[in-house]
């Protein structure tokens, strides 16, 4: 029987050979991850299921990343929290500031998702490593701290719903603004409780940065998980980090899909989300020059080193607008460091940008970055709910880098080519 | 179980942001949640409400972040039941692992008000207005959830069902 690439990974985990939509199954978790945030709570339910070990220390992920450098007491107490159990249960992928990041950026980067796993985490952007042809989605707390006693969870199998793209991009038009753009089409809820399988030729044409970035933003639809098939680009990517063999699998051409939908992305430009939704997007030429108060370059949506260089294309030999704030904090220490290497951070501090510690930073109102009453900011994040970056009165605009960097300089919402 | 309070009254894509903004995640204490809860679209919720109280929404409750805190912050606060068009994925499981009842129900919310005193019967789903005597019936939670509610949330069901067991001799 046909099944999509997302039954056949749940399959795959659940143990019968074939699993249709609406089926609740037990699966058995590769990978299981936890941040700074939803790992305190999550300990707290690992210990009252009273198990004396982890079901495997080689297979939680524990990243600190959203309040550190710790910002106050109250999160320097539960990164402490998460380190001591991380060292008392011989956790083995717990990676400290330093040599850590975003989590999301992170168990790609060191190579502990490759293709077919199936992989859970508290934070509902784990869906972003479905880019690598993994089923992956996130929960809360209980979910996770059960799932680190038990190595299992349990699941509903998702329908799925199919995106197409087709044609060619124009230039600055990115896996952000194809996103974006989708978002605009199916709406917050539209992909809710479904699997959102991202295909058709110019999906295959996109980098692996720029794939994360699609995958990571269908939890903006509601979706379960987002799913790329795995190509050359994925296998190749995997295969200089990690030594486990993948499970590659691609949906047969008779499965079963909920919807599909074909975009096709010749007319396509870069797209911007106005406040206060993911889903309510414009193109670039219908929102006026809205004058800004800090660009922020960075998260787990656009934090790779292409995302730098490509502002750092932008920004050479130019500068940062007077009055605006340009934040740029690289997705790992490693993008850090190559950018480094590679001259890229070297001008975009030249062009006027700060640059901060690779963690979340201000993408979910935490620190280093947010912002006052009034104040409006344009962010390659993935979320502008109303005071995600600070005061309730404030606004964020999401775009890509390529328009985040033009932004700056230019001291409104603006694209490359106005410069 | 019969559950009956005063309702509070949102709209459609109420996130986890606006349940407990990111501010105040440095603490997973619930009592300090809870004094935080919807703190800057409702400041002063958890002081406004009495035990016990229902909230009423639309489309799409609890998207956004997987924080458990909103659900933890909601039950915190009193809250007995949330009632909506629809929730969030993630936000469904997490009430139900940490014992918050919620129930879906397309219609109730297009007609309870703010302020109307509501009862709702958790093991049929029958929820009536009782200033109006308005009843309706919200979609059955599937069984095997109101099995983790019976036993009083997740950790309880695994235990019962021995499912942690494999470590503990
Ligand atoms: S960068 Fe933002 S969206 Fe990504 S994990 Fe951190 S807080 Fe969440």
């Amino acid at each position: 029987m046909s099944m999509t690439i997302t039954e056949k990974i749940l399959a795959y985990h659940a143990g019968p050979k074939h699993v249709s939509p609406g089926d609740l199954i037990e699966v058995k978790v590769d990978m299981a991850m936890a941040n700074d945030i939803t790992a305190p709570l999550a300990i707290k339910v690992f210990k009252q299921t009273g198990v004396h070990s982890v079901f495997d220390p080689e297979r939680i992920a524990l990243i600190p990343d959203h309040f550190v450098p710790n910002k106050d007491i109250g999160s320097a107490e539960q990164a402490k929290l998460m380190r001591e159990f991380a060292t008392e249960y011989h956790i083995k992928h717990y990676y400290e500031v330093g040599q850590s990041g975003i989590e999301h950026v992170i168990l790609p980067e060191k190579g502990l998702v490759i293709p077919g796993d199936l992989v859970i985490g508290a934070d509902s952007h784990t869906c972003t490593y479905g880019a690598l042809g993994a089923f992956s989605t996130g929960v809360g707390s209980t979910d996770l701290g059960v799932i680190m006693a038990t190595g299992k969870t349990w699941l509903k199998v998702p329908p799925t719903i199919k995106i197409e793209y087709e044609g060619h991009l124009q230039p600055w038009v990115r896996g952000k603004d194809l996103i974006l753009f989708t978002l605009r089409t199916l709406g917050v809820d539209g992909a809710n409780y479904r699997a959102l399988e991202f295909s058709g030729p110019v999906i295959k044409t996109l980098s692996m940065a720029q794939r994360f970035t699609v995958t990571n933003m269908a939890v903006e639809a509601g979706a379960k998980n987002g799913i790329i098939e795995p190509d050359e680009i994925a296998l190749a990517f995997v295969d200089q980090r990690s030594h486990r063999r993948p499970f590659v699998c691609t949906s047969d051409p008779g499965a079963d899909y909920e919807n599909v939908i074909k975009i096709v992305v010749d007319t396509i430009e870069p797209q911007i989300a106005l406040p206060h939704s993911p889903a309510n997007v414009r193109p670039l030429s219908e929102v006026p020059h809205i004058s800004l108060d800090q660009v922020f370059i960075g998260s787990c949506t656009n934090s790779y080193l292409e995302d730098l260089r490509e502002a750092a294309t932008i920004l050479k030999g130019r500068k940062v607008a007077k009055g605006i704030r340009l934040i740029v904090i690289p997705g790992s220490q490693l993008i850090y460091s190559e950018g480094i290497e590679q001259g890229i951070i070297k001008t975009l501090i030249d062009a006027g940008a700060v640059i901060g510690p690779p963690c979340c930073g201000p993408c979910l109102g935490g620190h280093l970055g947010i912002l006052a009453e009034g104040e409006r900011a344009l962010s390659t994040s993935n979320r502008n709910f109303m005071g995600r970056m600070g005061h309730p009165k404030s606004e964020v605009y999401l775009a890509s880098p390529a328009i985040a960097a033009a932004s700056a300089v230019l001291g409104c919402i603006a694209g490359p080519e106005e410069l | 179980m019969k559950l009956q309070g005063r309702v509070w009254k949102f709209g459609d894509n109420v996130n986890t942001d606006l349940i407990i903004p990111a501010r105040y995640l440095n603490s997973s204490d619930k009592d300090e949640l809870a004094r935080n809860c919807f703190a800057d679209v409702r400041p002063g919720f958890v002081e406004m409400i009495s035990p016990g109280d229902i909230i009423v929404a639309g489309n799409n409750f609890g998207s956004g972040s997987s924080r458990e805190h909103a659900p933890l912050a909601i039950k915190g606060a009193g809250i007995s039941v949330v009632i909506a068009q629809s929730f969030a994925r993630i936000f469904y499981r997490n009430a139900f692992n940490i014992g918050l009842p919620i129930l879906e129900s397309k219609e109730a919310p297009l007609s309870i008000q703010e302020g109307n005193e509501v009862s709702v019967d958790l093991a049929t789903g029958e929820i009536v207005i009782l200033d109006t005597g308005e009843r309706f019936l919200a979609e059955p939670v599937p069984a095997f959830l109101r099995e983790i509610v019976d036993a009083g949330g997740l950790v309880h069901y695994i235990k019962k069902k021995g499912l942690a067991e494999r470590k503990t001799e």
